[in-house]
């Protein structure tokens, strides 16, 4: 069980690897609906088979998996993105940050006062680099679309911390956080949507640069 | 120590042209076309190997070393690493440094030979392909290291050791998975195949690796495409040996497993070939950037 978790979490840290350095649009929200489906089956094979574990992996296989990847992918549609990602700084250095971060995020893990059964896992050190690339995916992309994505990375992390909080965690915030996530996607549809009429473009730069 | 060599040079020498047919029909099956037989390889070597040379007045023996040493190489780094189960025949500390440069060699042959031919069009593939091959070089060596530091030696054979199933079992097994995709990608650069490289085109501005090899002919060609089915056989080795460390024992049966791992993995490549399309030139070092930083994570990982 412990190899499977570990396989499974490494996936993850691949997946971080593949949106900071990948061009296409569509293939970082395939790949990051994917890690959200993986990131489902962490309960499961966590706490074993209970009703709260698998209520917790049905609700974010169904959240992360499919309904938000599927509005993401609508909105591209709609709004006619063009499908390339525009990065404020290239490929090749948010790779490389990616990692210092990824492997930072290790080397403090340690340091970290945890329990001593979570210790030796992956699971912080992994929970902890998905949160930094998914603000790396925030900070350097220009695309308003891209930074829902890299949102929705820092969730994935933060999803993470929380499946070895579950025992202690009631549903009830499990559930808000995942509605959260929800909500933030469709507010960013809409604005989206609304930018998209007023100024032909959906370069974030460019809002910076507003006047009255 | 003789047999085992004998062996191992016959495993080699008669199984590596299957593996480009076995790539090659595996991409027909997905096209939907019959394909060329799996054997055509072998048919294409006799073939050339029947026909003359052609030199242009330009070259010089440089030319001629090219394929020589192509060929010559993979077949040393063979004796260097075990096959599956089976132990590599020429083993000793630090070897791994020698693998890796041996490869660096031929590079450097196959690459003087194409610029020896005096003709611009084959510089720009011997540019192309030195870049891309010094992009990789750190990957394959963080790879090594990775396995130097979970077995605790230095040469091939003690890195590919039994402890490998082990190894997958314990945390370590983390990195050990990260390194069998970068190796895997390593491959498939090494050997021009198709993300990286198309060996069937011959379209000027995407050629790789077929630009440097366009002026040999007769044998010299057939040298030449013996050498790059070995080179596919050796880096596979370590992938198989990798993916499944499994031995048995009898040495019938460890190379039959060895050989359906090979096998395996030239049906793994068909399908990646039938699925992906060429990467756009530049997109290219920046993959095998991130395969170095995989791969230097990796080595974090078992350092911690």
């Amino acid at each position: 069980m412990m190899e499977f978790t570990n396989l499974l979490l490494l996936t993850v840290i691949l997946i971080n690897f593949f949106t900071l350095g990948s061009s296409r649009l569509v293939a970082c929200i395939r790949i990051v609906a994917l890690q959200g489906a993986l990131l489902a089956l962490l309960p499961l094979l966590t706490h074993g088979l209970s009703f709260h574990s698998i209520l917790l992996s049905a609700g974010a296989f169904c959240f992360k998996g499919i309904l938000i990847p599927w509005l993401l992918l609508r909105a591209v549609r709609e709004v006619r993105i063009r499908r390339e990602v525009e990065p404020i700084i290239g490929f090749v250095p948010t790779l490389i940050l990616g990692a210092l971060t990824t492997a930072g995020a290790f080397l403090f893990a340690d340091f970290l006062p945890l329990v001593a059964e979570h210790h030796d896992g992956l699971y912080v050190p992994v929970a902890l680099a998905t949160m930094f690339a998914g603000f790396l995916l925030l900070i350097t992309r220009r695309k308003a679309i891209t930074q829902v994505l890299g949102y929705l990375m820092l969730e994935n992390g933060i999803f993470i911390i929380g499946v070895l909080l579950s025992e202690a965690l009631p549903l009830m915030v499990e559930g808000g956080v995942l509605l959260d996530l929800l909500v933030g996607v469709f507010v960013m549809g809409i604005v989206l949507n609304q930018i998209n009429r007023e100024f032909s473009s959906l370069d974030t730069e460019r809002l910076s640069a507003l006047k009255e | 120590m003789i047999g085992k060599l004998v062996l191992h040079l016959v495993l080699l020498l008669l199984f590596a042209p299957l593996l480009p047919g076995i790539i090659t029909k595996t991409k027909a099956i997905f096209g939907g076309r019959i394909g060329a037989p799996v054997l055509q390889l072998y048919y294409d070597l006799a073939r050339l190997w029947r026909k003359g040379f052609v030199f242009s007045r330009t070259t010089t023996w440089v030319f001629l070393t090219g394929p020589v040493v192509g060929l010559v190489v993979p077949l040393l780094a063979s004796l260097l690493i075990p096959f599956g189960a089976l132990q590599a025949p020429v083993s000793f500390e630090g070897d791994l440094i020698l693998f890796v440069y041996l490869f660096g060699l031929a590079r450097f042959f196959t690459a003087s030979a194409a610029l020896d031919t005096g003709s611009s069009f084959e510089g720009m593939g011997a540019v192309r392909e030195v870049t891309f091959s010094c992009l990789a070089e750190p990957t394959v060596l963080f790879a090594l290291l990775v396995l130097a530091r979970i077995s605790d030696g230095l040469s091939l054979n003690t890195l590919f050791g039994s402890h490998l199933l082990a190894a997958w079992r314990s945390p370590a097994g983390a990195s050990l998975g990260l390194i069998l995709v970068c190796l895997f990608v390593v491959m498939l650069v090494e050997n021009s195949r198709i993300p990286f490289d198309d060996p069937n085109t011959h379209l000027e501005l995407t050629m790789v690796h077929e630009v440097m090899v366009l002026d040999h002919s007769g044998p010299a060609l057939g040298m030449i495409l013996y050498g790059a089915s070995l080179k596919m056989m050796v880096l596979g080795a370590l992938l198989v040996r990798l993916a499944l460390p499994w031995q048995t024992g009898w040495w019938a049966l460890d190379a039959l497993i060895f050989l359906a791992g090979l096998a395996g993995i030239a049906v793994l490549i068909g399908v990646v070939e039938s699925f992906m399309a060429r990467l756009r030139l530049p997109r290219i070092p920046q993959m095998l950037i991130g395969t170095s930083l995989l791969s230097i994570f990796a080595l974090v990982l078992v350092l911690r």
